[in-house]
């Protein structure tokens, strides 16, 4: 096969294309956070998981530890149960907190896990005991609405 | 001749939707000869070099090449019958994004698995034959008209077809590579033992170089024979066309619905 | 009677425009067909990469760059309002990963790429190179459109990556050199915002898709040009209309599809 500097800028070319799909792979999008090490299954649930979404990220003391792996609606309790994926080296007192947090006033938002004081750890299927629902802005500010005119 | 005749057309109708174009057309082109097909603008010969390369079926009649019936081979025959025929373009139509090289090696490429050093001798070969072998690497944008139907040709001998058929080949060119054009089409036929079909209405090149003659006017042959017979001739129709009378049989004025004088107003 | 003939003229360019679409799906389909000839010669595709992809670099490159800087310079003015000049590493990377990127590469490859790519096959049919090739017994849809169709096809989706890169870094250096926004927050931001699955693969997707629908409206549209310069010209002007608007239909489509709430 004969080689042309035709096919020299081809391959720059190629080249170029799929180094910027590695850069927005690695750099932009979220894929070097997707950790390969193995995680075990923990779930919750909530009363309100307001914008909570699959995928969304597990933290504890700000370490990313985990994410969501789903949501559903649980028929028997009507309550949402969120399942997560935490990965294997960390472990977690059973009586931890999950709480639906929000990063920032308006930023995405996460659980976050406050650990208690048990000696046992939670273990693969298990489920959080103490959970807080997120903050629903529309029922903060109802309340504060509320609570302004009884004081009247 | 018709024993050994390489292509035989025998009594074909052919029409574009209800414009009918040939009428009962007969021909038959000896092996090894050099055949002008001649008639004014519009007189159906395209449609005829078309029916011969298979890309129109006649609506009535066949046309034989090699003793096949060109409408009834198939896809597959059909390419495989096209690869022992060549066909020179009005204007040559050589690949605009292809060196002069390329264009000649393109056939080569295509169809056979020979080695790039025994392509290379093969294009030089028919380049030289055309006397062009300095044109190689040239794009065909940098050569003259003349230059690129000499260049076209080769492209044409490429693979050594056993029929030529020439679209025009004398059309734009100036005086002088009309004559190499015209001679070249001669010498190729006698030195790769081809017959050659030319499409032409260039009677006084043509007459010159080859054996036998047809005219076509109104989707019929109006005459035949060798040129001798052609220049020969007292039929009104050939001699207006040897000569390019303006008027004669073929009138000067398309047929018009009303007269003159009605057109313009002149009678009520 | 005008009122009729207005009708019948509406009725006739509808019927006229599905039997078109019709042809060029059958088009589409003879050229998938006859794409054996390009993969068992790559070096054709290659070629036409060339002057499809590699032609095309240098004004993806610098359109993605600009792109990206203005959405930097708008977006921190929007996001200053809300005090939130943190998200505009999130706002840039989604904004052009899931559309801006596969989208307007998309659009200036029609009209850089697709329009040359019609009016080569345009001027090759009106100069008989088509026939030419034809009575060479050579099928000109596997040698001349196939490597055209899969040079386009292959280079739509690297060319739309590169105008996201670009764009993140055109925003980048609005953003964080020039006007200061946070550079930590700027990358992190737009990390926990953007999703490989979910917004990379799917632009990809996107552009790919586009790059079918941009190579075939222009190769369709130069072969079934009628061969003289105004049905050429014709051709390439309706090349860039048609590609257009199919980007921007099969964007709507393709959007809805893919972020349906999640």
């Amino acid at each position: 096969m004969q080689r042309t500097t035709l096919d020299l800028w081809v391959g720059a070319f190629v080249v170029a294309g799929i180094a910027a799909l590695v850069v927005l792979a690695l750099k932009v999008g979220n894929l070097s956070t997707y950790n390969v090490s193995e995680t075990y299954q923990l779930s919750a649930y909530f009363t309100n998981v307001g914008g909570l979404k699959a995928t969304a990220s597990v933290r504890s003391a700000g370490v990313l530890v985990g994410r969501v792996s789903s949501i559903t609606l649980d028929s028997d309790r009507y309550e949402a149960k969120v399942t997560v994926s935490i990965d294997k080296r960390y472990q977690f007192p059973k009586d931890t907190f999950a709480n639906i947090l929000t990063s920032g006033l308006l930023g995405e938002q996460y659980i976050g896990l406050i650990p208690g004081g048990d000696e046992e750890v939670l273990q693969d299927g298990e489920v959080f005991r103490k959970t807080q629902s997120a903050i629903v802005l529309e029922d903060l500010i109802g309340k504060f609405l509320f609570s302004q005119a009884d004081a009247k | 001749m018709s024993e050994q005749a390489l292509v035989e057309i025998r009594d074909v109708n052919f029409s574009y939707d209800q414009r009918p174009v040939l009428n009962g057309i007969n021909m038959s082109f000896g092996k090894g000869k050099v055949i002008a097909v001649m008639g004014g603008s519009g007189c159906g010969k395209t449609t005829l070099f078309r029916l011969i390369g298979g890309a129109l079926r006649p609506n009535r009649g066949e046309v034989r090449i090699d003793g096949k019936v060109i409408h009834e081979l198939g896809d597959r025959g059909l390419y495989e019958m096209r690869r022992k025929m060549g066909v020179l373009f009005q204007f040559g139509a050589l690949f605009t994004d292809m060196s002069v090289f390329d264009n000649v090696a393109f056939q080569m490429r295509e169809h056979t698995d020979l080695p790039e050093e025994i392509i290379h001798d093969l294009v030089m070969m028919k380049l030289h034959a055309v006397g062009l072998r300095g044109t190689h690497d040239l794009m065909p944008a940098e050569l003259s008209g003349g230059m690129a139907r000499r260049v076209a040709l080769a492209r044409t001998i490429a693979l050594d077809p056993m029929l030529i058929l020439y679209d025009e080949p004398f059309a734009g060119l100036d005086p002088i590579s009309l004559s190499v054009v015209g001679q070249l089409i001669r010498k190729l036929n006698d030195a790769l033992g081809t017959t050659s079909v030319v499409v032409t209405h260039d009677v006084q090149e043509s007459l010159k170089i080859v054996d036998y003659v047809y005219f076509i006017s109104d989707g019929v042959i109006r005459a035949e024979g060798t040129p001798d017979e052609i220049r020969a001739s007292n039929d009104p129709f050939v001699h207006q066309f040897v000569h390019g009378e303006v008027d004669g049989p073929l009138p000067f004025h398309y047929p018009a619905a009303k007269t003159y004088a009605q057109d313009m107003g002149v009678t009520d | 009677m005008p009122l009729i003939k207005s009708v019948r003229a509406v009725g006739h360019s509808a019927v006229d425009s599905v039997w078109r679409l019709g042809v060029a799906s059958r088009f589409l389909a003879m050229t998938l067909l006859q794409s054996g000839m390009s993969f068992r010669r790559f070096q054709l595709i290659v070629k036409e990469m060339f002057s499809s992809g590699v032609m095309s670099l240098i004004i993806i490159g610098v359109a993605g760059l600009f792109v990206g800087m203005v959405l930097g310079l708008q977006g921190f003015e929007t996001l200053k309002r809300y005090g939130s000049e943190s998200a505009l590493g999130s706002l840039v990377a989604l904004s052009l990963v899931r559309e801006l990127g596969p989208v307007l590469a998309a659009l200036l490859f029609a009209s850089r790429a697709g329009s040359a790519m019609t009016a080569e096959i345009g001027l090759m049919k009106a100069t008989e190179q088509i026939a030419a090739m034809e009575m060479m017994a050579v099928n000109p849809v596997a040698r001349v459109v196939a490597p055209r169709f899969w040079a386009g096809v292959i280079s739509m989706p690297l060319l739309a990556a590169l105008f996201s890169a670009m764009g993140v870094f055109g925003g980048y250096v609005v953003g964080v050199v020039m006007i200061g926004v946070d550079e930590g927050s700027f990358w992190s931001q737009m990390q926990a915002s953007v999703d490989f699955r979910d917004d990379i693969i799917n632009g990809v997707i996107k552009s790919f898709v586009f790059g079918v629908a941009v190579t075939v409206i222009a190769l369709f549209e130069g072969f079934d040009a009628p061969p003289t310069a105004e049905g050429v010209s014709g051709a390439t002007t309706r090349t860039v209309v048609e590609s257009s608007l199919a980007i921007l239909m099969l964007d709507f489509i393709l959007t809805a599809f893919m972020f349906r709430g999640v």
